[in-house]
């Protein structure tokens, strides 16, 4: 047990470096799908006809393995946590693209008519009527978006080092050391549950005009394990 | 000008002719210009039952709405909006309300057709401009669920550019007005009732103090007793604001009790007529507005006829004290007798025989019903006590509520020919202007 946050020198970080490394490469991509995915969504808010095909191509990006990404990345980015970064970016977008559309369409009709009544301008009215109140529905999906992500960084390992604990793994096998495998289950599974947490937190905080008790639950369905 | 009826036409001309030349003078200020707004103009009645017509503030031209799809909601509709009083629009449903009042701050935009705001094309100034001089209020008020109770209220003048503090203390002051109670400011919506957050609602569409009010079917989601606050509220609001009110029904009886003037439109968006309450429930267009208008308008319009004038009798009232003599005298010529406490306060009829001299047993009284204010009531409250009145006589009390007359059946209706015959087409209540339903 004393061994179990020996790191190999190898890895170049002791266990709490490691950890510093794996939230930044998961939750850079989360905030970078986030700025990305807003413009996006207000685009297929307001061309109905945008929402379908952009859903289709960022699924089709999701599908798309981590592997191929790194194949094409590799020649222009090199063996970088850049090209582990990229392609968590476009995943998150399969989450953060329907979460934040629905969330603003999901906003009362009246409230809308309302808001125009007021004299209120599109833009004005996206900012601080729309968004504020698709706030909740926003969350569910970085959450989602985060635990995957944080799931994901992992297999930065396959270009060389980038993957953060999951670095861990390899490593593992190669000095015969199987609680570094546990070490990297064990603390990736805990970066999430805790970073989740602390999302549900700034939820909380952020939507004090929620009933309490009626906690977000949209876009769960779109969890799914890579 | 398209007025259908004959009624229409004559009440318009009617509205005209009483502009008092000050009033016609005033008027040709701009009543949108800010400075204008805060003048107080003179103001008839001021106990809510008579309500003077200045102008007319908004006027719809030959507007037509056909919408992308092909449909007609509103078909070459001509209305003259009178200033600082309620207009209501009123219709079955898909009839074109709604088009027709979002066309008015240009939530849509006529196909044809000119709005005309106090005598300027709706279309000459910009959009945001327009619908920020227009208060709008619609059903489940439409409240911004993300923000408290006073920063709801303060949303127009925060657009308009008011410091935070200058919307919050306004936003303070209108919920006193709209009787909202001050520990509410600081809550969200959802921990309102429905009756609250349409107070919100039509608190929010004042704050910036605009000339026009639009409301959209306001109080239909909540429940009747809710609903009679708030009219009575808008009411009260109105006499002391002066707004020019645009108010949208399916409910003709919200109609005749808060409109100055009621439009009644038909499916398809076409005016049926356009007439002041009364003129109405008299004098329907035609069989469609008559059908609309429902089974008992003959007795709603009773409530256009004060009961003032209804000669009431003291003679067969006496109080539980009385001696045998003054029950005998009493007792001539009425079959019943209200008895009254000493502080002349109804109890109860009794036929004369049954009571004790000196003293008379209150538990075996017959109920009196609800009596009816004899200076603020209307003939069909009146009737209304008299028909519920186990003897069929209606008690008239003052103010304090003390007995100060008792009338029968007979003599009511009586007094509801002679109404009738002096005013065949308007409702002979007292004061000038447009007569008001009276409660
Ligand atoms: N955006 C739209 N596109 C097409 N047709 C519409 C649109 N909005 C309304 N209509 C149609 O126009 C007609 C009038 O609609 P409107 O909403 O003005 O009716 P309303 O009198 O307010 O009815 P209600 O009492 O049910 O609210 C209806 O037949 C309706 O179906
Ligand atoms: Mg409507």
């Amino acid at each position: 047990m004393n061994r179990f946050f020996d790191i190999p020198s190898d890895l170049q970080h002791d266990w709490i470096g490691l950890v510093g490394l794996h939230l930044r490469e998961a939750l850079l991509p989360v905030l970078g799908g986030l700025l990305l995915a807003l413009p996006i969504a207000q685009l297929c808010v307001r061309l109905r006809w945008l929402y379908p095909p952009v859903l289709w191509v960022t699924t089709v990006l999701y599908a798309i393995p981590s592997l191929a990404f790194f194949v094409v990345l590799i020649d222009y980015t090199g063996q970088t946590e850049l090209t582990v970064m990229i392609p968590l970016t476009v995943y998150t977008l399969v989450v953060l693209v329907p979460a934040i559309v629905d969330g603003v369409r999901s906003v009362p009709q009246e409230t809308l008519a309302a808001a125009t009544a007021m004299g209120f301008g599109p833009v004005r009215r996206y900012v601080q009527v729309q968004l504020p109140i698709a706030t909740p529905a926003i969350v569910a999906g970085l959450r989602v978006a985060t635990v995957s992500s944080i799931s994901l960084v992992s297999v930065g390992m396959l270009i060389g080092n980038q993957g953060a604990l999951g670095n861990l793994l390899h490593d593992a096998q190669i000095y015969n050391r199987p609680e570094l495998a546990w070490n990297s289950v064990l603390t990736t599974a805990a970066l999430a549950v805790l970073v989740d947490a602390l999302l549900v937190g700034v939820r909380v905080l952020l939507t004090p005009w929620m009933p309490s008790g009626s906690g977000a639950t949209r876009t769960r369905k779109e969890a799914t394990a890579r | 000008m398209r007025i259908s009826g004959l009624t229409g036409q004559a009440q318009r001309a009617g509205i005209e002719a009483r502009h008092t030349p000050a009033a016609r003078l005033k008027h040709n200020r701009s009543r949108l210009s800010p400075q204008q707004s805060e003048l107080g103009w003179s103001r008839a009645g001021g106990n809510g039952q008579t309500r003077r017509v200045f102008g007319v503030l908004i006027r719809i031209d030959s507007v037509t709405k056909r919408y992308p799809d092909g449909t007609v909601a509103v078909d070459r509709l001509s209305l003259e909006i009178p200033d600082r009083a309620i207009t209501v629009l009123v219709g079955p449903s898909g009839c074109g309300k709604t088009t027709t009042l979002r066309m008015i701050n240009r939530m849509v935009e006529p196909s044809e057709g000119t709005i005309w705001i106090d005598g300027q094309d709706s279309r000459r100034q910009p959009v945001n401009t327009l619908r920020r001089s227009m208060g709008y209020v619609i059903q489940n008020a439409g409240l911004f669920q993300h923000r408290t109770i006073v920063d709801n209220i303060a949303t127009v003048p925060r657009l308009l550019g008011w410091s935070k503090d200058r919307a919050r203390s306004r936003a303070r002051e209108l919920m006193e007005r709209v009787g909202l109670d001050a520990s509410l400011a600081r809550r969200y919506p959802y921990q309102l009732s429905g009756g609250q957050q349409q107070r919100v609602g039509v608190a929010r569409a004042l704050a910036a103090d605009p000339p026009v009010l639009l409301m959209d079917e306001p109080f239909s989601a909540v429940d009747p007793v809710v609903r009679k606050g708030l009219q009575d509220e808008l009411l009260r609001i109105q006499d002391e604001l002066g707004k020019t009110i645009v108010f949208v029904t399916h409910d003709i009886d919200e109609a005749v009790k808060l409109g100055t003037m009621v439009a009644v439109l038909r499916t398809g968006g076409r005016l049926a007529q356009y007439a002041p309450p009364a003129d109405l429930l008299s004098n329907p267009a035609d069989a469609f507005v008559e059908d609309f208008l429902g089974a008992d308008r003959g007795i709603r319009r009773l409530s256009f006829f004060s009961a003032a004038g209804l000669d009431l009798l003291t003679a067969p009232i006496v109080a539980v004290d009385a001696t045998a003599e003054q029950i005998a005298r009493a007792a001539q010529g009425a079959p019943y007798l209200l008895v009254t406490g000493i502080d002349g306060k109804p109890l109860g009829w009794s036929e004369p025989g049954a009571l004790t001299a000196g003293s008379v047993d209150t538990g075996r009284l017959l109920s009196y019903g609800r009596p009816f204010v004899a200076g603020e009531d209307s003939l069909r409250s009146a009737l209304d006590c008299a028909v519920l009145s186990p003897a069929g006589w209606a008690v008239a009390v003052d103010g304090e509520g003390r007995a100060t007359g008792v009338i029968s059946q007979t003599a009511i209706a009586e007094a509801i020919r002679g109404a009738h015959e002096a005013a065949p087409g308007v409702g002979g209540t007292t004061g000038a202007g447009e007569p008001k339903a009276l409660r």
